[in-house]
């Protein structure tokens, strides 16, 4: 089928493997979200934190430095667990706004061009088309999470020495695993969005809207039953349950409520209640839970041809 | 040789409704047309084809490999055109062709080069930087039609390919289809409700009916066994005698009115045999036909006997 001859040919080259063929999808997802300026800008803020933190940790260690800026080294923060924890934290947060930038057209676009018979004819699976759109996701969510985070690991380690290193292994582990379930639950929630939605804005705004409409709604249960069981339907408060349990951080009372209470249920009582967070394994069964939700959503979905019976 | 397509007792049912009922066949031609009624079937037989939808009972096979035991490998070896718009967004057209020939499994720097020639030879080169949500009407199919040949499969379905095209776009479909018929490089599954689509490009056809094969027939075997009727138009002279002496020579005859004679001719005779016997009998031959049944007749005819219906069985359907 040469240009200049205009004939059908097939083709009889070499074909890559068939388990690798789903990561053409991420390549173009990817391509196409870096073609807007605004996105790459974003892009570029998510690591101005992860490089304040490595000024800090070089900071530590280097006398001169501090002599220069005059700074005692106790006034810096310690690079401990709950330093990480913080790092993780405040990276989550960019994670999720790139989720809501990129994720919501992913498969809505395809839904809305009929594109998933084009992709579902070839030698793809419809689990490798998910795949393929959750690595475009994952990719972009584990460069600003977990990547930048072991790397100022490392970065500390190597400034500290191999005791350092081996002791606080388990820190390194814990930025791995909680960035991770960050971005699966992410991933997996935005694109079952991006299959119910045909709209990308419509799809954006479901998006937030999941994770912060039931975090007021728990807050609301929170205030109003003094109990810290609101927590399990908010997707951020668990997920904070999760990291603060990965770095050690973890405790089950987070406060105490003594005094007259003037609301609705406790109507002017005198109270003294312990605010207990809800068990751990409670806050990884409902992201569990969560993921199972939008699979299934995603496995209902993810049809070349929907049918109606 | 491999079969194009094997159908062994294949029925699908969405829900509780059967769309294919225990569906036989064995397809052969270069190039099969699929024919039928609206919800006669055909799109979810390809569908069910390209592992769409699975089998509720039954299989089929596409050149020896089964549908649903080897689905990626049947995968690979297809090509398909839906019969909708469908295109990824935002991608200019070269660029769409070329993530399709990637997923079909060419590697990244071929897939490019073959998208080139793929869009040249269905005529968009010169668009091909275009984005696809840009094109007309047929700009779309033939970069559909772009997309289902660009890795080179040996069998390109197409589902309704000249749908809504003015007749200049369908012409230049038209011809692609039977080039890559006639290169024999590909088999093509055609289907499409427009019986002038399927004669000009098929060999074989295949008619559904409420989920049966009400026809299954080779378009050139019938046109050759029909060339055997002729069908002639006479005036004068003594019309008995003439047909007395066509039925001397071993040709079965039949008056159809007063002029019109249908004649099925032995191999032995010749057409100049029937103008010689005109001459003896002084009858003027106006006019001789190879009567010929058209796709239409095949069609309606399927239509009228085919097995179909609530109650029906299905039967090898051949006319």
């Amino acid at each position: 089928m040469a240009v200049y001859e205009h004939l059908y040919r097939a083709y009889e080259g070499e074909a890559p493997t068939s388990w690798s063929r789903f990561l053409v999808i991420p390549r173009y997802a990817l391509r196409e979200v870096f073609k807007s300026k605004i996105f790459t800008a974003i892009f570029i803020v998510c690591f101005i934190y992860p490089l304040i933190a490595a000024i800090l940790v070089y900071l530590h260690h280097n006398v001169n430095a501090l002599a220069l800026l005059q700074i005692n080294v106790r006034e810096l923060l310690p690079i401990d667990n709950t330093f990480f924890r913080t790092f993780l934290e405040v990276q989550g947060g960019f994670a999720f706004i790139l989720t809501v930038i990129v994720a919501p057209p992913l498969i809505s676009r395809d839904l809305a061009n009929n594109a998933l018979p084009l992709y579902l004819c070839r030698p793809l699976s419809r689990t490798q088309y998910v795949f393929g759109k959750m690595a475009a996701v994952a990719l972009l969510l584990s460069l600003v999470t977990w990547m930048p985070g072991l790397l100022i690991f490392l970065f500390q380690a190597s400034l500290s020495g191999f005791a350092w290193f081996w002791s606080n292994l388990w820190i390194g582990s814990a930025i791995f695993f909680g960035s991770m379930a960050w971005i699966v639950l992410l991933s997996l929630i935005a694109l079952a969005v991006s299959a119910t939605l045909k709209w990308r804005v419509v799809a954006s705004g479901a998006l937030v809207g999941l994770f912060f409409v039931p975090s007021a709604f728990g807050e609301i249960i929170n205030n109003l039953f003094l109990t810290r069981a609101g927590n399990l339907i908010s997707l951020w408060a668990t997920m904070n349950s999760i990291w603060r349990g990965l770095f050690g951080l973890f405790e089950r009372q987070t406060g105490r409520v003594t005094g007259r209470i003037t609301n609705p249920i406790y109507d002017n009582q005198l109270v003294d209640i312990a605010l207990l967070e809800p068990p751990l394994w409670a806050s990884w069964l409902v992201v569990g839970l969560v993921c199972a939700i939008c699979v299934w959503v995603l496995a209902r979905k993810v049809r070349a041809y929907e049918v109606i019976t | 040789m491999t079969s194009v397509v094997e159908l062994e007792q294949l029925s699908v049912t969405f829900g509780k409704r059967p769309i294919l009922r225990v569906v036989d066949g064995v397809l052969n031609g270069r190039a099969i047309g699929l024919l039928g009624p609206n919800g006669a079937g055909k799109t979810t037989l390809i569908h069910t084809l390209l592992g769409f939808h699975p089998p509720t009972s039954g299989t089929a096979r596409i050149f020896g490999q089964d549908i649903t035991q080897h689905a990626k490998k049947v995968r690979a070896a297809v090509g398909y055109m839906p019969e909708r718009d469908s295109f990824i967004a935002k991608m200019s057209c070269v660029h769409f062709v070329r993530v399709m020939a990637e997923l079909s499994g060419i590697p990244a720097e071929h897939a490019l080069e073959r998208a080139h020639e793929a869009l040249f030879y269905v005529g968009l080169g010169e668009a091909r930087y275009r984005p696809v949500d840009s094109y007309s009407l047929g700009m779309k199919q033939l970069a559909k039609l772009a997309q289902a040949i660009v890795h080179g499969p040996k069998l390109i379905i197409l589902d309704e390919p000249t749908n809504g095209l003015d007749p200049p776009t369908r012409n230049r479909m038209i011809s692609l289809i039977r080039q890559i018929r006639d290169g024999g490089r590909a088999r093509i599954l055609l289907s499409s409700h427009l019986l002038r689509d399927v004669e000009e490009c098929c060999d074989e056809i295949l008619v559904l009916k409420d989920g049966h094969i009400a026809a299954n027939c080779n378009l050139e075997e019938e046109r050759k066994a029909n060339r055997k009727f002729i069908e002639l138009e006479t005036r004068g002279g003594n019309r008995s005698a003439f047909v007395d002496a066509i039925g001397d020579l071993g040709c079965e005859y039949a008056l159809l009115g007063e002029r019109r004679v249908k004649v099925i001719m032995q191999e032995t005779v010749e057409i100049s045999d029937l103008y010689r016997l005109a001459y003896q009998n002084e009858v003027q031959i106006r006019r001789l036909n190879f009567k010929r049944d058209s796709l239409e007749d095949i069609f309606l005819k399927a239509m009228e006997n085919g097995n179909g219906g609530e109650n029906g069985r299905a039967t090898d359907g051949r006319l």
